[in-house]
């Protein structure tokens, strides 16, 4: 087991420094000026040429990269052109929104997924399994961000002054705001210091915040905001996932241990649960690292729609405003993020089938 | 011979497949027994309805399959009629089943020890602790070398030989008063195959274990059989104990079948095979379905064999064979 | 038949890959006839044919010229909501099924339009994609080696990346409109042919009957234009199906985001995103592109899936 563990790490070493170096080239390869981009149209080349000079962008490529390298091993991602504060910072404010967007989307895609699934293989074409197979099949095809603006119509909109309605945008109502839990529980810190952005980074889960300073006001309007956009960003993932269960469990139940298991006198319930879904489960772990992908990139279609300020919509904004330090921090976070991922997802098949350690 | 009360009496079982269009019978009104302590072994070609018959039995049909008509007595019930929890509280207890493919039979993802274990959770209603203990036990008793080692190994790394023991520790945990073999041995190498036999007939001589024994291998029956039923097309076409049926085949199919088996030692040029193909399920002749390939016919034809489908008629000593020209016993 | 022919048809006597020498009509019934005999495949390729119909017939059908802007020439207020007469629309007002978009251009005849775009769209990203991924997977599995690993290798990190992020970035350094975003979509879809193609080309090349061909001098090469390559392409065929289904939706994402499709191209992506802070105001100028994006992208799926289930060799009993 720990050498299959050992392995996957290992081989991802190279993999992130190839991921390193392709944001790097593809950001400078961004045609136009970073300086007009950001300064605009009107900027002469004078002041100009105190910007570049300011932001090290009159050095040669490949010294710049050096220098990016170095710096970016040492956690200095550099500054933003565009805002000119650290992108550090940035990440720390933006990047929870994302995750706490992302993972909730992949926790209600699974579980409602997976359920959907178990019940179709269950009751194989009953009305049931066939209702929910043309609501996934239809769920699949939906795109994400109009499924987003439909639902923010119905429940920002249509539903609005009854209990149904849900806030259309933004992650808190205006005049709220989330108090940090070290600043609740009085704990002492530095201002700037790394410690800090560290815990900044994780009171800036809003959701879970509330939830560990039992601030129940905050955590419900949180949640509310949330709603929408994961059942928006959760659609496509959570069809996915219920055709992958269906069809994998179907085919397990086919399996010859499973008649085995019937003729030990195993109870039909743990038929299912102790002896068919372990094997079952076993495809879907596979494409959940492929739907992460998905749900990453919904997030950015998401974020634009629900107007979160969280990674995806600034990379976009960073792409048209040649911010390259943002534009090549927020790519190489986002693909070590799927990278991770996809690891996990490795290192857990191993521990769900025993016949893969064995590579 | 003594009279001893059967264990299991299978009587005029038919089940049937749907398929598409039409409903394909598999097996077609057939009758036997089991004694205790007994070997009944089912033989026939691939497709004659002998495994189809044992899923029966045990209510272990695909979801396509259904028992048309027929009782299947066990103890003073008919198993195709109790509920299914009682059904599932006799499997694995009273009545097991092995199966043709053991690299296959066993969960991949589960341990050995935890699988057969269940068993003794399950009906024996045993602390975990208990049942690998019992668990243990049975691996020695099928003679599992370092058994110890093996409870915590998967499926995937035994061999055929070893998976089929596995089998049988599983299938005897209970001490069941009837064991159904559906082609045990047809998976495994001849000299493991002997193996798993002795095994067999070791654990029944102790525990006095009804067996049904399923294969298309002659060798096999000859060896392990008290009875034996031969199989055609669905039909039970010859029944009677081994000896008489071996020594002195009745029906037309056993004796073909009994001519075909290679003598060693004999000077032959060809082998004696069975002219002509099994006619298929859905396209069956209205009388005698060996008829086509009856090598006897042209001795004495008679035009019940292809107007009606013979009944088995009762030679003598429990011998039978579903023929017309063989009514009474020659 | 020569020598090769009787050698391979007892081989193949042994194979459960029959399909490999039958007569290439008999196999294409044989899978039409079951396709349509289940209702995915029917209803998949009901809804294609529909906006194919659509597509051809669009100058016929729409009322108004596209790109026609009607604030001379009719009283229209900008995005007014549908007018269908049959619903109860005033009579002297003109018909505009599904009203009047930003720049006073009737939608519906847009929407229309736009099917044109977006099965164009479909038809060519994938294209790109099979015809690349197609030739790179079968040279890889081929000559094996080196090759293989350069060509896997850079199929792997065009895969370490979720694939609407990267169009988004490749895309960026091209420059926004359609054509960069089609290729940028290939680029990001093609990896999953080129494995496939691998796949299948290395588990053919296994079967004995290849391996005695060429040892009785059959030409490789030939080999495997026309024995190999048709015989694995069958999944390819599948994911393609699937792929043109999110070829559209990924080019509707971009265009939303103002980087493929540029205005005043009817694409319905680019529709919905230059409405979407108007969705509150005007939601039919959200709500037809994007049902018109999804009853595209449903038929294909739906055909899609339906061709699998009929190309399964599993089901061959």
């Amino acid at each position: 087991m720990i050498p299959y563990i050992l392995k996957r790490l290992l081989i991802s070493i190279p993999v992130l420094f190839g991921i390193l170096l392709l944001t790097f080239v593809l950001a400078r390869l961004i045609p136009g000026d970073p300086c007009k981009a950001i300064l605009g149209e009107k900027a002469t080349a004078d002041v100009c040429e105190r910007f570049e000079k300011k932001f090290g962008l009159d050095k040669p490529i490949t010294t710049q990269f050096v220098l990016y390298s170095k710096r970016v091993v040492t956690g200095d991602f550099g500054n933003s052109i565009r805002f000119s504060r650290p992108v550090t910072q940035i990440l720390v404010e933006r990047f929870p929104v994302t995750i706490e967007l992302a993972m909730g989307g992949l926790i209600v895609a699974i579980i409602v997924g997976v359920f959907l699934g178990i019940i179709s293989a269950l009751r194989h074409n009953s009305s049931i399994d066939v209702a929910t197979m043309v609501i996934a099949n239809v769920g699949i095809s939906m795109p994400v961000f109009w499924l987003g603006l439909m639902l923010a119509y119905l429940f920002g909109l249509m539903l609005k002054g009854t209990i149904f309605w849900l806030p259309p945008s933004g992650r808190l109502t205006a005049g709220l705001s989330s108090i940090p839990f070290y600043e609740v529980w009085g704990w002492e810190v530095v201002y700037g210091s790394t410690k800090a952005k560290i815990l900044e980074f994780f009171a800036n889960h809003y959701i879970l915040n509330a939830l560990v300073t039992g601030n129940w006001e905050i955590f419900k309007d949180a949640v509310r905001h949330m709603i929408l956009p994961i059942i928006a960003l959760s659609t496509i993932p959570m069809a996915i996932i219920a055709r992958i269960t269906r069809s994998s469990l179907l085919e397990v139940l086919g399996r010859d241990y499973i008649r085995t298991a019937k003729a030990k006198g195993v109870k039909s319930f743990d038929i299912v649960s102790k002896h068919a879904l372990r094997n079952a489960m076993l495809p879907v772990v596979t494409i959940l690292g492929l739907q992460m992908g998905g749900l990453l990139s919904g997030a950015v279609l998401t974020e634009t729609v629900f107007g979160l300020a969280g990674v995806g919509r600034m990379l976009v904004e960073a792409i048209y405003a040649r911010d390259y330090p943002i534009i090549q921090t927020f790519t190489v976070m986002i693909a070590v993020a799927y990278m991770l991922i996809n690891l996990i997802v490795d290192i857990s098949y191993g521990f769900l089938d025993p016949r893969v350690r064995l590579e | 011979m003594s009279k001893q009360s059967a264990q299991l009496e299978v009587k005029n079982l038919t089940t049937c497949f749907r398929t598409g269009t039409e409903n394909v019978t598999a097996v077609d009104d057939i009758s036997f027994s089991v004694n205790k302590g007994e070997t009944l072994c089912i033989v026939g070609e691939s497709g004659c309805g002998k495994s189809v018959s044992a899923l029966s039995i045990m209510g272990l049909l695909p979801p396509a399959g259904y028992v048309k008509s027929g009782s299947v007595n066990f103890q003073n019930n008919n198993l195709l009629s109790v509920s299914s929890s009682q059904l599932e509280k006799l499997r694995g207890n009273r009545i097991s089943m092995i199966f043709q493919d053991p690299g296959s039979s066993l969960n991949p993802v589960m341990k050995i020890g935890d699988q057969v274990g269940e068993i003794f959770r399950i009906h024996l209603k045993m602390s975990k602790k208990e049942s690998l203990e019992k668990a243990l036990g049975m691996l020695k008793q099928v003679e599992i070398p370092d058994p110890e080692s093996r409870m915590l190994t998967y499926p995937h790394e035994l061999s055929g030989g070893m998976a089929q023991r596995v089998m049988i520790a599983m299938a005897l945990s209970c001490n069941p008063d009837i064991l159904i073999a559906d082609e045990p041995t047809t998976a495994l190498d001849v000299t493991i195959q002997s193996q798993i036999l002795n095994l067999m007939t070791q654990i029944q001589k102790k525990t006095e274990t009804a067996i049904i024994l399923i294969t298309h291998d002659l060798g096999v029956v000859a060896e392990m059989a008290d009875k034996v039923l031969v199989m055609y097309c669905g039909q039970i076409v010859e029944h009677g104990d081994v000896k008489t049926v071996f020594n002195s085949p009745v029906h037309p199919y056993t004796k073909a079948l009994m001519k075909s088996i290679p003598i060693i030692g004999k000077k032959t040029k060809k082998l004696d095979a069975i002219p002509g193909r099994v006619p298929s399920l859905d396209m069956l002749p209205k009388g005698c379905r060996f008829e086509q390939r009856c090598s006897e016919k042209n001795i004495q034809i008679t035009p019940d064999c292809q107007g009606r489908i013979p009944p088995i008629f009762n030679l003598n000593n429990n011998h039978g064979s579903r023929c017309w020209l063989k009514k009474e016993n020659q | 038949m020569n020598k090769l022919g009787r050698v391979s048809e007892n081989l193949s006597k042994n194979l459960d890959e029959d399909l490999l020498l039958q007569e290439p009509v008999s196999v294409w019934k044989r899978i039409y006839k079951r396709l349509m005999s289940r209702r995915s495949g029917k209803i998949g390729l009901f809804l294609i044919g529909f906006v194919f119909f659509i597509a051809v017939a669009a100058p016929i059908i729409a009322p108004y010229d596209p790109q026609q802007v009607l604030i001379g020439k009719e009283k229209v207020k900008k995005r007014e909501a549908p007018c269908i007469h049959m619903l109860g629309c005033d009579i002297s007002k003109p018909a505009h099924l599904m009203g009047i978009d930003g720049n006073f251009r009737d939608q519906y005849s847009r929407i229309i339009y736009g099917s044109r775009i977006s099965l164009s769209i479909g038809f060519s990203t994938v294209s790109f994609a099979v015809i690349g991924g197609v030739l790179l997977g079968a040279l890889a599995a081929f000559f094996g080696g080196w090759i293989d690993n350069i060509i896997m290798r850079i199929m792997d990190v065009i895969l370490g990346f979720p694939s609407l992020l990267l169009a988004i970035a490749i895309v960026a350094v091209l420059g926004p409109g359609i054509r960069n975003a089609l290729l940028a979509i290939a680029i990001v879809t093609l990896p999953a042919y080129a494995r496939l193609t691998r796949a299948s080309v290395l588990s053919v090349k296994e079967l004995d009957f290849v391996k005695a061909s060429i040892t009785l001098g059959a030409s490789p090469t030939r080999l495997l234009l026309s024995r190999i390559l048709p015989n694995s392409l069958t999944p390819v065929v599948v994911l393609a199906t699937l792929g043109i289904a999110t070829a559209i939706l990924d080019a509707a994402g971009l265009s939303f985001l103002g980087l493929g499709a540029q205005p005043p191209t009817p694409e319905w992506g680019t529709m919905l995103g230059s409405e979407r802070n108007q969705v509150f105001s005007a939601p039919h100028l959200v709500f037809f592109p994007g049902i018109a994006i999804m009853i595209t992208v449903l038929g294909f799926n739906l055909f899609g899936d339906g061709l699998r289930d009929a190309l399964d060799p599993r089901l061959n009993n």
